[in-house]
């Protein structure tokens, strides 16, 4: 570990830092319905589509319709990206000359892009046209992304309306979240990347004769503007097949940087969204201030981890940390620092190779989804994630003095325990349940790149990643096979859709209550204790939940490998 | 909830035009005009014809050449389609070896390396990069120490001086951006072109 390293790190927390407030303010505008800098060109365009869509923008909706418009957009998108990849052949933007995708492939990617996994068992350049890609892949980046968003904000309003029976309008937030948020950065963002090298064509992959004389295929593609919504709205699914490593994906330390920022901003942004909705932003920091906890632990252990090397490496006196798998430009410190920011938010762009990272320093972002990917957390999922934890804190928090617990102003009773339980539930029983299965079939075993308990690992991090809508591998497993097409799909889809369920159900039913002002007993949730409260709820149930697994794949591995022992 | 049907079809469809057709083609012609090089893909041209990207690694064997780091993309064998061999820098097939960290075929692999290059020099400790390959397998860059471990190799392989040699390699350095983020690095085919440049 270096000063600069560390440095590096810290000037990454400051920056998301200093911008939380200014985007939630931006945010919260875009949400209650007001004018913001962008409406006068913005607002014709969402008048038009609500006129042709038939949507009547003041009326709002109850949680029950609000959850069932949002599945019925997710049914769409499932239809159109199923029908791109399995028709793609017939279709135009294809130079490459791609044959239709599989069925069981073509279902899981269709699966993975409307969760907002990006779960990539394709190999972008090796597998999809460039139609696919963009209207495929590209604009269901945006659309998983604004629903996620759209859903914290639903559930945000939970917390903060008292005594009414709707939570907003879901097409009128998509939309909103879509033309005022996500278009207007990608824009700057995609000019951004391609200053920075990145490609932008339709033109043909190029022939290259090198100077040795070989010749050399290079891909190309609409790449820029498909890694600025991948990036923004935590999707990660690559045009390429090894991500945000590419060098076309990732050109510069700068591009790297500012990826890596991307990931964050809008997930602590809704920090601040959600203390401005309930009222007092304080409480929007003390969220944060969990997050940033869990955080910078698993950054220091991860960095440690991989400045300190592999015993093979270590043991031929190689120094410098364990550089396989990673590259040049970014190093051991940009390198790790992306790995846990990525698994940490829900999104799973690798600028390095988790498998081949150490024991230890792969277990972290093994954690970080496991633990439900809060940690600022997927665009919107990583807060209502985050807010079912808090649930359960203040629950824990009141049965200890024995009152009712209160959040924010509300009562929290039995119905909202028993849903932040269920959705907890969601992870464990789709995560444990799939690799338990999976370890004792033939098939599935025998797509393990390595032996030992790092194939175990593999295992364990494909349902995780799946399940927790990651996307993100330890992409040695060989997942492009039926099983782990279908089951992989169904994790993604328990994954996402069981735990968003509940959290409306808890959004619709706080809602109507009413809104008790705080007294004497009222347990403060902005102080240090209640971050440690959190905190401590988090790991205890992770740590329960996921040890013994744990155990099995990188703790033993790590055991292993300072005995030497090689599989 | 009939009344929400429309909505999912239309509006999906319009957000489905705008973000999925119109956002991409309108970046990729406003790129093509702003940075038109980077949009195509860094290409290099010489003598009229395309050697390769600025960012994209290719494979060195020869001694007259400094060498990338190993790579662990593959390519379809040209013997049998349907198998797969490896084709180091293969640009249409990024990946990484995905070896973890107590796999025996990634010790056997970093330990026979470590050995060609102590036998080439053997008064430099050996870099870390040279010996492991990288996450996309197509790395551009190497480590300055790297390019400085090869040295006294190119300049015996084109008679040069060392002290020639070595000043190429200082002035294709790239410094940490804004001394501050990413590593220092030399890409490998800047590198390349500009000894042969030198050799001429």
């Amino acid at each position: 570990m270096t000063v600069i390293g560390w440095f590096q790190i810290i000037l990454y927390c400051a920056i998301i830092v200093a911008l939380t407030k200014p985007l939630g303010w931006y945010m919260t505008r875009v949400f209650n319905g007001e004018r913001t800098v962008l409406s006068p060109v913005l607002r014709p365009i969402e008048a038009a589509l609500y006129w042709i869509s038939g949507v009547d923008e003041r009326r709002e909706q109850h949680w029950l319709t609000y959850t069932i418009a949002m599945l019925l957009f997710h049914v769409g998108g499932f239809v159109i990206i199923y029908g791109l990849m399995r028709l793609q052949a017939l279709l135009p933007f294809n130079p490459a000359g791609m044959s239709a995708v599989a069925e069981d492939l073509s279902f899981n990617t269709a699966i993975s892009f409307i969760t907002n996994t990006n779960w990539q068992n394709y190999g972008g350049e090796s597998t999809l046209s460039y139609l696919t890609q963009m209207v495929g892949l590209t604009h269901q980046n945006f659309l998983s992304a604004a629903t996620g968003i759209v859903l914290a904000v639903a559930l945000i309003r939970g917390f903060a309306r008292a005594s009414m029976r709707t939570i907003g309008n879901f097409w009128v937030d998509v939309t909103r979240c879509t033309l005022y948020i996500l278009l207007p950065i990608c824009v700057v963002y995609a000019l951004f990347l391609v200053w920075q090298g990145m490609p932008q064509t339709l033109g043909d992959y190029v022939e290259a004769t090198t100077l040795e004389g070989a010749r050399q295929t290079i891909a190309v593609g609409p790449v820029a503007s498909q890694v600025a919504i991948k990036m923004l709205g935590t999707n990660g699914g690559g045009s390429f097949n090894a991500n945000a490593a590419h060098p076309f994906e990732n050109p510069t330390a700068l591009s790297n940087f500012v990826q890596m920022l991307s990931i964050f901003v809008l997930g602590a942004a809704l920090t601040n969204v959600f203390g401005r909705m309930v009222g007092n932003q304080r409480q929007g920091w003390a969220v944060l201030a969990v997050m940033g906890v869990l955080f910078i632990a698993g950054v220091t252990v991860a960095y440690w981890a991989e400045a300190n090397g592999t015993s093979t490496l270590t043991s031929l006196g190689l120094t410098g940390g364990n550089m396989e798998g990673k590259e040049v430009r970014f190093g051991i410190v940009a390198s790790s620092l992306f790995a846990v920011i990525t698994t940490a938010a829900s999104c799973g762009a690798v600028n390095a190779m988790h498998d081949s990272f150490t024991a230890l320093g792969g277990m972290i972002p093994l954690i970080n989804i496991q633990l439900g990917e809060i940690i600022v957390g997927g665009v919107g999922a990583g807060m209502f994630g985050m807010l079912l934890f808090v649930i359960l804190a203040i629950f824990v928090a009141g049965l200890m003095v024995g009152r009712t617990p209160e959040y924010v102003g509300k009562k929290i009773e039995a119905r909202e325990v028993k849903m932040a339980m269920l959705a907890i539930l969601v992870l464990p029983l789709m995560i444990l349940g799939w690799t338990a299965v999976a370890v004792v079939l033939p098939p599935a075993v025998a797509s393990m790149a390595n032996a030992g308990p790092h194939g175990f690992s593999e295992v364990l991090y494909a349902y995780s990643s799946q399940a927790g809508n990651n996307g993100s591998a330890f992409a040695g497993l060989t997942g492009n096979i039926p099983f782990y097409n279908v089951t992989g799909g169904l994790a993604m889809f328990v994954g996402r859709f069981l735990m968003i369920i509940p959290a409306m159900a808890i959004a619709g039913s706080l809602a109507e209550k009413k809104s008790i002002p705080p007294s004497m007993g009222t347990f403060p949730t902005t102080g240090g204790l209640f971050v440690g409260l959190v905190v401590g709820v988090i790991l205890i149930i992770g740590g329960l939940t996921f040890f013994p697994a744990l155990a099995l794949g990188p703790i033993v591995e790590h055991l292993a490998m300072n005995a030497g022992d090689l599989f | 909830m009939l009344r929400e049907i429309r909505p999912a079809i239309v509006l999906l469809l319009a957000l489905t035009v705008i973000t999925g057709l119109i956002y991409p083609l309108a970046m990729t012609g406003i790129a093509g005009v702003i940075f038109p090089k980077q949009a195509q893909g860094s290409l290099i041209e010489r003598d009229g014809k395309v050697i390769g990207s600025a960012l994209i690694g290719q494979e060195f064997k020869d001694d007259k050449y400094f060498h990338g780091r190993p790579s662990a993309t593959t390519g379809p064998d040209p013997a049998e389609s349907a198998k797969t061999v490896s084709a180091p820098y293969n640009a249409a097939n990024s990946m990484g070896s995905n070896l973890g960290p107590t796999s025996t075929a990634l010790n056997d692999r970093v330990k026979e390396d470590v050995q060609k290059l102590k036998a080439e020099n053997p008064s430099s400790p050996v870099p870390v990069d040279l010996v492991t390959t990288s996450a996309s397998g197509l790395d551009p860059d190497i480590s300055p120490e790297a390019a400085l471990f090869q040295m006294p190799r190119v300049a015996k392989a084109r008679n040069l001086p060392e002290q020639q040699v070595r000043d190429l390699v200082t002035r294709n350095i790239q410094a940490r951006f804004l001394g501050l983020l990413g590593e220092p690095r030399v890409n490998v085919l800047a590198l390349n072109l500009a000894l042969d440049a030198a050799s001429r």
